[in-house]
């Protein structure tokens, strides 16, 4: 793949910020959008919008068949056995959510243990902490290695035949690690526990397989992913969903409706109730025919190559901080870094007016936070669409930003 | 943006009390605690308030933030010492429309706060600015309310 063919794809990245060529450094936050996708939602709204699922007429039928379309597409992405085990939601946090307080408030009783990690973000803790509050359950932390990773010998000790949830991210959105989701899921079974995966970026990097991970939940959102905002996947084991209860009602996700008590429709449309979020899951399904096109195994070779570039030239400067793994290979293409004696936010502000996008802050990860001994830190996330040479601007950023601070003081 | 643009921001006075900070430090008997933070990005200070006959006698603070957040917390406490709580209140909204861009009376002295006025071109770091002022402007009128239902 050939990156600098691939960025004319993204029309957002031809401008200058503050007088700057634009420079993004932030798609672990969310990535841009290709021109298919924002054609296939124009299209949408153009030409067939419509609800779904009730249309008698033409373009009733056009958009079911454009969001079903989707989920097929999703299925096939993440090969799950069937559209059954797809559920679309407002992105990961929803599904995680509908995971927690659905099968977990259900399933949870008091003394019973939910294992997640120290570097999980907040949409993949405080669920967990709510039905944990609500069921009596335990909420238990596995620790994380010096350099950020999680060795299995600790899940090991972790994981005890209480354990009936084990809830862990693939990827972390500040280490940029990639945990080993298929053996932590079997450590996990071993103990009668289910395997819950927060995917939200892990799914835009690597090729994702539900069946061979094993996983028996596994979230992610479209907007991370070259899709649109405001949607995102729940995926479920049919065994699980089948005797989950909805946390929705109301339309859409009903079958029989009385005076004082209703069924429900089959999956997966039982946990879609009101009108779903059809444009978003047309825009995700472009967003997965283009990540198709390009090829997710060149993806990740273009991240690994970047995140080795990245951490080569950025380590070489002089007083900077690099969190999480040192090698490149157990990483995606994110580096978390701070600049002694400059703030994260300073140093974000020095590089916008370079015209260069990069995260400061505590990357909803605050528990990390402090395991990191830092109260924010700056991330510079990359995707297909950056360069070596976008690399190169952001040292040359971080060195003007060093001088221009041991300029003041 | 150039780095002139950047100066607006950085200003000398700014940078020399992130680097020196005034008032830093915890007020212990009988003062009154603010902690706040900004969720969004980490920055938090603890505000200690020692206040005598409706004035602001000491004021220091802790926490952890970047250069606007620390100096603006820095320049805030030494702008409320010695004055009273309407007026310290008073100069919290002052403070609030520079922050905005907005026209403010001007007969009002600012000493060193008039250095954070570039903040208002940079909208993202605003909050950063104002978590000091919205510590202090929330105990005092804590204070205030008390002292009125006591009256």
């Amino acid at each position: 793949m050939n990156a600098h063919d691939i960025r004319q794809l993204f029309p957002i990245l031809d401008q200058e910020v503050n007088g700057k060529p634009l420079v993004y450094l932030d798609s672990a936050a969310t990535s841009q959008k290709p021109v298919q996708v924002i054609e296939a939602i124009n299209q949408y709204y153009r030409e067939s919008n419509s609800n779904v699922h009730r249309g008698v007429h033409t373009l009733g039928t056009r958009a079911t068949d454009g969001y079903e379309g989707a989920r097929e597409k999703v299925r096939k992405f993440i090969h799950a056995k069937s559209t059954e085990e797809i559920i679309f939601t407002r992105g990961t946090t929803t599904a995680l959510n509908t995971v927690a307080a659905s099968f977990g408030r259900a399933n949870l009783h008091e003394g019973d243990e939910i294992v997640i990690s120290h570097m999980e973000h907040h949409s993949n803790i405080i669920p967990w902490q709510q039905v944990a509050k609500q069921t009596g359950a335990v909420l238990k932390y596995l620790p994380l290695q010096e350099d950020g990773t999680i060795s299995l010998e600790d899940v090991r000790e972790t994981v005890t035949p209480r354990t009936k949830i084990v809830s862990i991210m693939q990827v972390s959105n500040v280490l940029g690690v990639v945990n080993p989701i298929k053996e932590i899921a079997k450590i996990a079974h071993d103990h009668g526990a289910i395997m819950v995966v927060d995917g939200a970026q892990s799914t835009p990097h690597l090729k994702i397989d539900v069946q061979d991970l094993d996983c028996d939940f596994f979230a992610f959102s479209g907007h991370k992913m070259c899709g649109p905002t405001g949607i995102g996947v729940l995926y479920g084991k049919k065994q699980f969903l089948e005797n989950m209860e909805p946390i929705e009602f109301g339309g859409e996700m009903i079958d029989f409706v009385g005076l004082y008590e209703s069924t429900w429709k089959e999956l997966p449309w039982k946990f879609e109730g009101g009108t779903p979020i059809i444009a978003g899951a047309i825009g995700l399904g472009a967003a997965i025919d283009f990540l198709e096109e390009v090829g997710l195994d060149n993806i990740e070779a273009h991240e690994h190559k970047l995140a080795a570039y990245a951490l080569d030239k950025m380590s070489a400067l002089e007083g900077i901080t690099i969190f999480g793994p040192k090698e490149a290979s157990k990483r995606t293409g994110l580096v978390t870094f701070n600049l002694n004696d400059v703030h994260p936010h300073d140093v974000a502000t020095v590089l916008d007016a370079e015209g260069i996008a990069v995260r400061a802050g505590h990357h909803c990860a605050q528990p990390l936070m402090k395991w990191l001994k830092q109260s924010a830190t700056a991330r510079a996330s990359f995707y297909l669409y950056n360069t070596e040479e976008d690399i190169d601007k952001l040292v040359s950023g971080l060195l003007t930003t060093k001088e221009y601070f041991s300029d003041v003081f | 943006m150039s780095f002139n643009n950047l100066d607006t921001l950085y200003r000398q006075v700014i940078m020399d009390h992130y680097k020196n900070p005034r008032n830093k430090g915890v007020l212990e008997n009988d003062s009154l605690t603010i902690n706040m933070n900004n969720p969004t990005c980490g920055d938090r200070i603890q505000l200690t308030l020692k206040l005598e006959d409706n004035n602001v006698v000491d004021a220091k603070f802790e926490g952890e933030g970047c250069s606007i957040s620390m100096s603006s917390a820095s320049m805030m406490t030494q702008a409320i010492k010695g004055r009273t709580l309407e007026d310290a209140l008073k100069l919290s909204e002052v403070f609030s429309l520079i922050m905005q861009g907005k026209e403010y009376e001007d007969d009002i002295d600012l000493g060193d706060i008039e250095a954070l006025q570039g903040v208002a071109k940079f909208p993202a770091r605003i909050k950063c600015a104002t978590l000091a002022w919205k510590a202090m402007e929330k105990g005092l009128k804590e204070e205030h309310d008390d002292g009125k239902k006591d009256a």
